[in-house]
């Protein structure tokens, strides 16, 4: 075990699955010569060469494209968005090409190929560069879509989506690159897909979130536990595959529901979540499912104004008690 | 500009005036960039913050030859000056890095989206390569309505590498529209060099496969600027025809305040290089010729570089002094 920051476990994942697997190679803007915009990448081409560690131009479309044909004939590529706003350049070789490709193949083709990069919300950024898009990849079939909130979580998700025989959508957030945590060294430390881990136990209500939001709900749980009011935390960490069975259980507990995300209420992804709780659970619910997202705006850039567009523990705080009103 | 201190020169020597103009217009420029990352640094302004000094001549030379209303100026995100050009208020400016209702967006676009449309500035662009298929747009617009009109589109080196600049630049060879291509080649994209991410570095010889003319002008001397901006205008205002200017410059700072924090950029240059391209300043340059020509004086230049840099401290004290854009307008403008 070591004490890591959150993009240093990314950076060893990466590392030990190219050390471990000669077809693994990583391309995107500024990752090589430059250490990596975010310093995600740093000394990985000094490490690897400029061979597995591919400096790229600015061509979104010419990064996911070769990442997508490089993996559809074997090799394993993890091809770095400088943030996930620049993907937007890319769509359609990512949901046009390298989510369907296995199908449109009758399953004659594999597609084993990692998108990564920034996500999230803040800084004063504005409306180009601050905004959380994970349900355009989430709504799509053919993604694994992958959003960690820790450390750990980071490195072991991120060499299962390596070892992945499908395109994955890695999400990280740029506001939790420092985040501190134990990070195990074992090179086989692998964290499945598709299993939610619950990060607080509790018996009022059920907060589940994924990424940042599951720190600000574990704030929100923790002034709320000052009131005597008990959240239990799900941590989704993959939102495809969806652990449904873990959030229903824990609403079976708690009877009553918030969901949680930093990009737009409308359509996001606490509408799914809603209503899978809805579907599943709907006899053993007091209140209906609350919402808490982002405001449906582009990202203003004034302070004020952002503040007020990016939910925070308080409305998660004013959503429990809605809910448990 | 406005409000410079020197005499005009006498009738029909009207460029002499444009030169003092050019003049006071760049060393606004700096000063006015020069300022800004104290202001971020006092957590005045945030998010990403990217400077013009070195490029100025890029903006002098072109923007003042425009005609507004009438002609368009579109840019990236390094578009401070761009915006000083078109006649936008420094305070206005100001208001708008630090996100004040006052400022020019309402404070709801920041740095790299400062915009003035009534002066002919649809504004800057956060993506790379953003603004060329736009550029499109609007010169099919000005030739649609047949009411003359250009539009300069800036971009960068790094720019000229996206999918959605080449489909444009062939749209516009094909329609023939009034656009004014400017691409700021100041060598680097961010920490990549031009010979690190473009295998044909020959960026007029791309716009020629588009069936655009171009040329390739030095940037350091914004009196070559404006001979070929010149030109190039009168040309596209003739035949409706786009101009591509590839124009060599160098970024003085950083990519961005982010990218000067940390000296990250001694990764992809060094210290001399920079200094070798300061030599070559294009402010020091212009003053040299405007002394030479006896059209300044070094007692009228710092002169009126004290009246630029009050107004610069006017604008910051204009922008601290506005308030923040109201609660209630986050939701306003999603439509219109
Ligand atoms: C589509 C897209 N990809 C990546 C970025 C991140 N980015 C912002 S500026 C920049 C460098 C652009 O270089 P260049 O076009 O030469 O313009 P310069 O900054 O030198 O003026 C990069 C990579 C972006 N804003 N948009
Ligand atoms: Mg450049």
């Amino acid at each position: 075990m070591a004490t890591m920051r959150y993009q240093q476990a990314i950076r060893l994942a990466m590392t030990e699955e190219m050390e471990r697997d000669p077809n693994v190679y990583i391309l995107g803007e500024e990752v090589g010569q430059y250490q990596g915009t975010y310093r995600v990448t740093e000394g990985m081409l000094q490490k690897f060469g400029p061979e597995r560690v591919v400096d790229t131009p600015i061509s979104e479309i010419g990064i996911a494209g070769m990442a997508t044909g490089s993996a559809m004939v074997g090799l394993r590529p993890v091809a770095e968005f400088m943030t996930w706003s620049f993907a937007l350049e890319a769509m359609d070789q990512l949901v046009n090409h390298a989510a369907k490709i296995t199908y449109m193949s009758g399953g004659r083709i594999q597609c084993p190929v990692v998108f990564r990069g920034p996500a999230g919300v803040g800084t004063q950024l504005s409306a180009q560069h601050s905004q959380s898009m994970e349900s355009w990849y989430a709504h799509t079939p053919g993604f694994k879509v992958v959003m960690p909130a820790f450390p750990d979580d980071a490195k072991g998700l991120l060499k299962t989506a390596i070892r992945e025989n499908n395109p994955v959508i890695f999400m990280e957030h740029a506001g939790l690159y420092g985040v501190q945590g134990d990070v195990p060294d074992d090179t086989e430390f692998l964290v499945p897909f598709g299993q939610a881990k619950i990060r607080r136990e509790g018996t009022h209500c059920t907060l589940v979130a994924y990424s940042r939001g599951v720190h600000i709900c574990l704030k929100a749980a923790e002034a709320l536990a000052k009131e005597g009011i008990e959240c239990e935390v799900v941590d989704l960490r993959t939102l495809v595959p969806l652990d449904t069975e873990t959030i229903l259980t824990s609403v079976r507990k708690t009877h009553h529901a918030v969901v949680m995300h930093e990009e737009w209420k409308n359509v996001g992804f606490g509408a799914e979540l809603s209503a899978r709780i809805h579907e599943g659970a709907f006899d053993d619910l007091d209140a209906p499912v609350e919402r808490v997202g982002g405001a449906d705006v582009p990202m203003p850039y004034a302070k004020n104004l952002e503040r007020a567009a990016i939910p925070t523990d308080a409305d998660v705080i004013a959503a429990v008690k809605k809910t448990l009103a | 500009m406005a409000n410079t201190t020197i005499e005009r020169s006498t009738e029909g020597d009207i460029q002499h005036s444009d030169l003092l103009d050019a003049y006071r217009l760049m060393l606004l420029i700096r000063r006015l960039e020069e300022s800004v990352y104290k202001a971020f640094h006092e957590a005045k302004i945030g998010g990403y913050l990217h400077r013009y000094d070195g490029m100025e001549a890029l903006v002098a030379g072109i923007i003042p030859q425009l005609n507004f209303p009438g002609d368009y100026v579109l840019s990236t995100y390094r578009d401070h000056a761009h915006a000083l050009a078109v006649g936008t208020p420094a305070r206005e400016i100001m208001a708008e890095l630090m996100g004040r209702a006052t400022g020019c967006a309402a404070g709801k676009g920041g740095s790299m989206h400062l915009t003035d449309p009534e002066r002919g500035f649809l504004g800057g662009d956060g993506i790379v390569g953003g603004p060329v298929p736009i550029s499109l747009g609007v010169g099919y617009a000005l030739k649609y309505r047949k009411q003359g009109g250009v539009c300069v589109c800036y971009f960068g080196d790094g720019a000229m590498n996206q999918g959605g600049v080449h489909e444009s630049l062939n749209m516009v060879g094909l329609y023939k529209v009034p656009v004014l291509y400017v691409l700021e080649n100041n060598k680097y994209a961010m920490g990549t060099s031009v010979e690190r991410s473009t295998s044909q570095p020959d960026f007029v010889l791309k716009a020629k496969a588009h069936g655009i003319d171009g040329e390739l002008v030095d940037g350091m001397d914004v009196l070559k600027v404006r001979e070929a901006a010149s030109r190039a205008l009168k040309h596209i205002r003739e035949t409706g025809e786009a101009y591509f200017l590839e124009i060599t410059c160098y970024r003085y700072v950083g990519h961005g305040i982010g990218d000067d924090n940390t000296k990250a950029w001694k990764t992809y240059r060094d210290e001399n290089e920079v200094d070798e391209w300061r030599q070559r300043d294009p402010i020091a340059n212009l003053y040299r010729y405007l002394e030479e020509n006896n059209l300044i004086t070094r007692e009228q230049s710092d002169k009126m570089d004290e009246e630029i840099k009050a107004e610069v401290a006017e604008a910051v004290r204009f922008a601290d002094e506005s308030p923040e854009p109201p609660l209630d307008s986050l939701y306003e403008n999603v439509y219109s």
